[in-house]
């Protein structure tokens, strides 16, 4: 029988060791320092309550990561199942016999070939961060589960639960909206 | 035929990979046709580059947290544990 080292808990060490390895992991992800802050605390509290549960197979480290992670997805929940107050602006049709055709104020400008070059620059992450901000929040964060978190389609459809034609609608409008004012506050110039 | 905001929403699960074939094939049939979905098409695929290496770049010196938000945390944590 093979002599699996087992791991243990040291919750008064948690803090130091972890804190910031914790805050900056929610603090990506959830786009709000002060709820990132609080998720920290509550991941803590939940590792001392259910520190009986901890099997001692995973590093301590990656359990409380486990335990943000869930946390992360029963905040998203919330704010998914909230009544969406603002709604993403529209750039087609949406009925008529125009209907999914470009609005005409809203069709892509030329970019031009530097574009490409502009991703390495550290402003225009800025800019992106503004963009990623002004989504309204239910389509901020299921875009940055599918693209930054790089969640699966149905993870976030069952997590969610959403059908998979919802998710793209989401994701879609999300991107409309992000190129458009990429476009307007950085490759217009 | 399909819409430009099909053919754009289209566009959109390609980034991700999750276009099937017919979807492909609808798509490049449009943007043929279409040069703002072929402008869109273009910009995607840079936007999709900008979040390539997303979680790297954000790793900054503002992700962490100030001493007295850390004692905060110890002095919280320290009531559960006792």
């Amino acid at each position: 029988m093979s002599d699996t080292k087992k791991h243990t808990l040291y919750p008064n060490k948690w803090v130091v060791l972890y804190a910031d390895y914790l805050f900056n992991y929610a603090a990506t992800r959830v786009d709000n320092s002060d709820l990132a802050k609080d998720l920290v605390q509550e991941t803590f509290f939940s590792g001392i309550k259910g520190k009986d549960n901890f099997r001692g197979q995973a590093s301590e480290r990656t359990w409380l990561i486990s335990i943000l992670k869930r946390k992360i997805i029963d905040h998203y929940r919330k704010i998914n199942s909230a009544k969406g107050k603002k709604e993403v602006r529209v750039s087609f049709y949406p009925d008529g016999d125009r209907k999914g055709s470009w609005i005409e104020e809203c069709v892509p400008q030329t970019w031009g070939n530097e574009a490409e070059k502009a991703i390495e620059n550290d402003e225009l992450k800025d800019t992106l961060d503004k963009c990623i901000h002004n989504l309204p929040e239910k389509y901020r964060m299921v875009f940055l589960l599918k693209t930054v978190q790089n969640y699966e389609t149905e993870e976030i459809c069952n997590e969610l639960d959403i059908s998979s034609s919802n998710l793209w609608v989401i994701i879609h409008r999300a991107r409309v909206q992000l190129r458009k004012c990429m476009e307007e506050n950085w490759f217009k110039n | 035929m399909i819409s430009c905001d099909e053919a754009t929403t289209i566009c959109d699960k390609n980034q991700y990979g999750e276009a099937s074939a017919w979807d492909k094939f609808r798509l490049n049939f449009h943007l043929l046709l279409c040069k703002h979905c072929k402008a869109y098409s273009k910009q995607n695929l840079i936007i999709t580059k900008m979040f390539g290496n997303y979680l790297d770049t954000t790793c900054d010196a503002s992700k962490h947290l100030t001493s007295e938000e850390k004692k905060e945390l110890e002095k919280n944590l320290n009531k559960k544990i006792n």
